[in-house]
């Protein structure tokens, strides 16, 4: 899918940014700055791949700025910045 | 269905996950989550995305979940419905209100998207009245359909459609809290209070806070956590009331237990509305802290 | 006779020719105290070597000076492989990094590291790991010689040229105040030599004074020894954090149904946002119930000082002072005591005041499900706290009550182990969190009371599974094979040990 880029969340404590560009290799790429790396690391970068992957994006260039958020809020603010990059909503 | 206790509606910015995620933990009877004024245009897609998940996610326990949404003559009223309607929200909070068709419409979205889900029905509705037209309407409003779950004041627009400031006497208030609260009871639903915010002066929160309890509102809509346990004092029934309302029960059960139709206390008889307010009394009683069920 | 009975006794006779008399104004004479000294001077004079220990306080906290410049000087004088024996670390001591890289500092006990020095050396800095003790502990192991501090340096508010030193000075030219000296106390008792810094020499005699001229060898007049204002602004200032009003709340109803809460219990409390407002409800509660506490320990902050001033508490016993307010409250009010670490803390002190103590209030990173706590290793593994008066307080109170979010942002409060044994579960009776709060089963009196007052009482594997629930498992975290830090317990056997976290 087209992407433009496009970025959605906040750095309030409990919020993360995500940041969408085109991929610039194959598939999906984050670049994971998190206060949770150590412990929650793995789990964000999945959470942000299986949302954009459900929304049909399979390659994109991802930097993520973590402030703590938990996964309801990564999924959130990943499909609002896909929203944006792509102009394809999800709701009818 | 037995109606829930509704003292505190919390409003929560929809676009605060922190703040949405802690919310439950300070004990509002309701929460609602706001797609309206406290987000702006820019971020009503990502608010809307981030209440949809939280809803989906995240453990209220028993509170009730109220979202606000924008207007429908928005761009964004419709596909809020959606979103909200589809995580399983309990209460549609909708602003603004001035006719009853505005309501009807409102329940044909939420019909349009629970009928895909399956799940006709599950969704109540209550109204802000936030206009001098709202107030005339009042009734119409909270007679408009069968999923109305109550009626609030919205003060702030109301006083500027009057042309006159909002005073902590409230005077300007008056005869559209007391209409509010008629037509909420002769519709047989809830009433709530607007929001106080000036969150220095507790003492004239709860002034207003005694007021309005005393108009017969069954809560108010709470900004800030702090305000939570001035509003759950002021509702907490006092201990004559709570003797007067257990001694009722006891005669209920007296009653029952005789297989007598007639309760009687001290030699008289008792009124439905008498029992009506007794068990309103235990209930709040109860959730104050004041009685347990298992002393009942 | 006289020589007769002076040589019994193995003594001289006495000769007039050894009494000098001196009639020089004594105001001048002082003026020439053998004891006045240049910090390089003290430090020749104290006869230092290489591989001795020097010793520090952490009175000024955040604003301490004493520990840079004086490990500066001796990294100067060309000294190497000193032991620094502080009673904590903080932020401001990152400047020690490159002196442990340069082999000046070769081992280090504190109570705690934070910031950039805590992190190097999480990360694997030194090779002789950092000894962790308890403010309790540290005094006992000063006490007992187990650690020996050649050379104290004591920065000090005011003192006079023969020694008399205080945490305040009483001067007009008074430049830094800090109140209690506690945590110094033993280093001055019981050190070889010790070297009192301060920034306000002042004129014999500095009395009351805390650290007495007998116990000091020399005197160094410096610009500054601290910048009081890092020990927090002298105002009051209540938390409008609704999660700590929660906890503050919750703690506080804990107290009044404890069973504890009686005219004459005695109390300490923690200087966080959530302790500090706690004690705005006890005082509540004790106004309401006509209740009086007859001392408040630890920490004291002017939220104690008040309730102290308003006849709510009699007496105030002072190891360390965490605001101005308390800080000139020592200064000028008798019935508010300073204590030294051993008078506060001490297991093996009978008469410390911990052995008094009723009731505390206390924090954590981290509660196990078996009520274990960790107040020093973050979450990430790394050093980020103190033990500071923990395990003493929890050990010796009848209740102790650990207040903490069950959640911080992503992170639990509430895990199934502790990364770090600091406090272990048998001291800690009660943990309050936002969700609910977990009593240690060995306390059922306590859950009964506090379940008949309406409390939310859950198990703490409930909570834990709670947090779970909301976040998700954490990964593990890589620590490395290296030993960075050993914690004692405070009567000085080996709790734990902390790995170096591994990138």
């Amino acid at each position: 899918m087209e992407l433009k880029t496009a970025q959605a969340g906040t750095l309030e404590s409990g919020d993360i940014v995500i940041e969408l560009a085109p991929a610039t290799g194959a598939g999906i790429e984050i670049e994971l700055n998190s206060t949770v790396a150590y412990q929650f690391g793995e789990q964000i970068k999945k959470v942000i791949t299986e949302t954009l992957q459900g929304l049909d994006i399979t390659a994109a260039h991802v930097t993520a700025t973590d402030k703590g958020a938990l996964d309801c809020t990564i999924k959130a603010r990943t499909t609002a910045a896909a929203v944006r990059a792509t102009g394809k909503d999800v709701w009818m | 269905m037995k109606d829930r206790l509704r003292r505190t509606m919390m409003f929560v910015p929809g676009n605060n996950p922190s703040m949405m995620a802690d919310a439950y933990l300070y004990g509002p009877d309701s929460i609602m989550l706001d797609l309206e004024d406290s987000v702006t245009m820019a971020e009503k897609d990502a608010a809307r995305l981030l209440v949809h998940n939280a809803l989906k996610t995240i453990d209220y326990g028993n509170t009730e979940m109220v979202v606000r949404i924008n207007p429908l003559n928005t761009p964004y009223g419709k596909k809020d419905v959606e979103a909200v309607v589809s995580a399983g929200v309990n209460v549609i909070r909708m602003p603004k209100t001035e006719t009853a068709e505005e309501v009807k419409e409102l329940e044909a979205e939420i019909i349009k998207v629970e009928e895909r889900l399956g799940c006709v029905g599950r969704t109540q509705i209550m109204a802000a009245i936030e206009s001098a037209l709202g107030v005339i309407n009042a009734y119409a409003i909270a007679t408009a359909s069968k999923r109305m779950m109550g009626i609030a004041l919205g003060a702030e627009d109301y006083t500027a459609s009057l042309k006159t400031p909002r005073t902590n006497e409230g005077t300007e208030l008056l005869m559209a809290r007391q209409t509010i609260v008629v037509a909420s009871r002769a519709a047989g639903i809830n009433c709530f209070d607007t929001v106080y915010s000036n969150l220095n002066d507790m003492d004239a929160f709860r002034r207003e806070v005694e007021a309005i309890k005393a108009l017969g509102f069954d809560g108010k809509s709470i900004i800030n956590p702090r305000q939570i346990e001035v509003v759950n004092e002021v509702f907490a029934p006092k201990q004559k009331d709570i003797d007067k309302a257990l001694a009722v029960v006891a005669a209920i059960k007296e009653a029952q237990a005789k297989g007598s139709g007639v309760i009687s206390l001290n030699g008289k008889m008792v009124d439905k509305p008498v029992v009506i307010r007794a068990e309103h009394t235990i209930e709040l009683a109860i959730a104050s802290g004041i009685l347990r069920e298992e002393d009942l | 006779m006289i020589l007769a009975e002076a040589k019994k006794m193995n003594k001289e006779v006495f000769n007039e020719k050894n009494l000098v008399k001196d009639g020089t104004q004594k105001m001048d004479a002082l003026k020439k105290s053998p004891k006045l000294a240049t910090l390089e001077e003290a430090i020749k004079k104290s006869g230092l070597k290489d591989g001795m220990t020097i010793s520090f306080h952490h009175h000024f906290r955040g604003g301490d000076k004493v520990v840079n410049m004086v490990v500066d000087k001796l990294a100067e004088m060309g000294f190497k492989n000193l032991s620094l024996a502080a009673s904590s670390l903080q932020d401001v001591h990152a400047p020690l990094i490159e002196h442990i890289k340069n082999g000046v500092i070769t081992s280090i006990s504190t109570s705690g590291l934070r910031g950039k020095l805590a992190d190097e050396i999480s990360r694997g800095l030194m090779d002789t790991p950092v000894v962790f003790r308890s403010h309790g502990g540290r005094g006992s192991a000063i006490a007992t010689g187990e650690l020996h501090i050649d050379v104290a340096f004591i920065g000090a508010s005011s003192c006079d040229p023969m020694g008399n030193a205080c945490g305040f000075s009483r001067s007009e030219n008074a430049k830094s105040i800090c109140g209690s000296l506690g945590y110094a106390l033993p280093d001055a008792q019981y050190a070889d030599k010790v070297v009192i810094l301060t920034d306000d020499l002042v004129a014999y005699p500095n009395t009351p004074n805390s650290i007495s001229e007998r116990n000091v060898d020399f005197v160094v007049e410096v610009e500054s020894v601290g910048d009081s204002s890092k020990i927090a602004s002298g105002a009051i200032r209540d938390t409008k954090n609704p999660r700590d009003i929660l906890l503050a709340q919750t703690a506080a109803k804990v107290i009044v149904n404890s069973g504890y809460f009686k005219e004459g219990f005695s109390i300490q409390t923690g200087s966080g946002g959530a302790s500090l407002a706690a004690v705005k409800y006890i005082r509540q509660s004790m106004i309401d119930q006509n209740i009086h506490a007859s001392f408040a320990l630890g920490g004291i902050t002017a939220h104690m000082v008040k309730l102290h001033e308003e006849g709510l508490i009699d007496r105030l016993i002072d190891v360390q002072s965490f605001d101005r307010v308390a800080a000139e409250s020592i200064m000028n009010d008798p019935k508010h005591k300073e204590a030294s670490a051993n008078e506060y803390a001490s297991a093996d002190e009978p008469g410390s005041a911990t052995h008094a103590l009723d009731i505390v209030i206390l924090s954590a990173l981290e509660v196990d499900t078996e009520f274990n706590v960790n107040v020093l290793v973050g979450s990430d593994g790394i050093i980020r706290g103190a033990i500071g008066g923990h395990q003493d307080t929890a050990a010796d109170s009848a209740l102790s009550i650990i207040v903490c979010p069950l959640l911080r942002g992503r992170i639990p409060c509430v895990v199934d182990k502790v990364t770090t044994l600091i406090t272990p579960g048998k001291s800690v009776d009660v943990v309050v969190t936002e969700y609910g709060i977990a009593v240690n089963p060995n306390r059922p009196e306590i859950a009964e009371r506090l379940k008949a007052a309406g409390l939310n009482i859950v198990d703490i594997n409930w909570l834990k599974d709670r947090a779970l629930k909301t976040i998700g498992e954490p990964a593990a975290l890589p620590f490395g094979d290296k030993v960075v830090g050993v914690v004692m317990n405070r009567d000085g056997s080996v709790l734990d040990v902390i790995k170096n976290i591994a990138e």
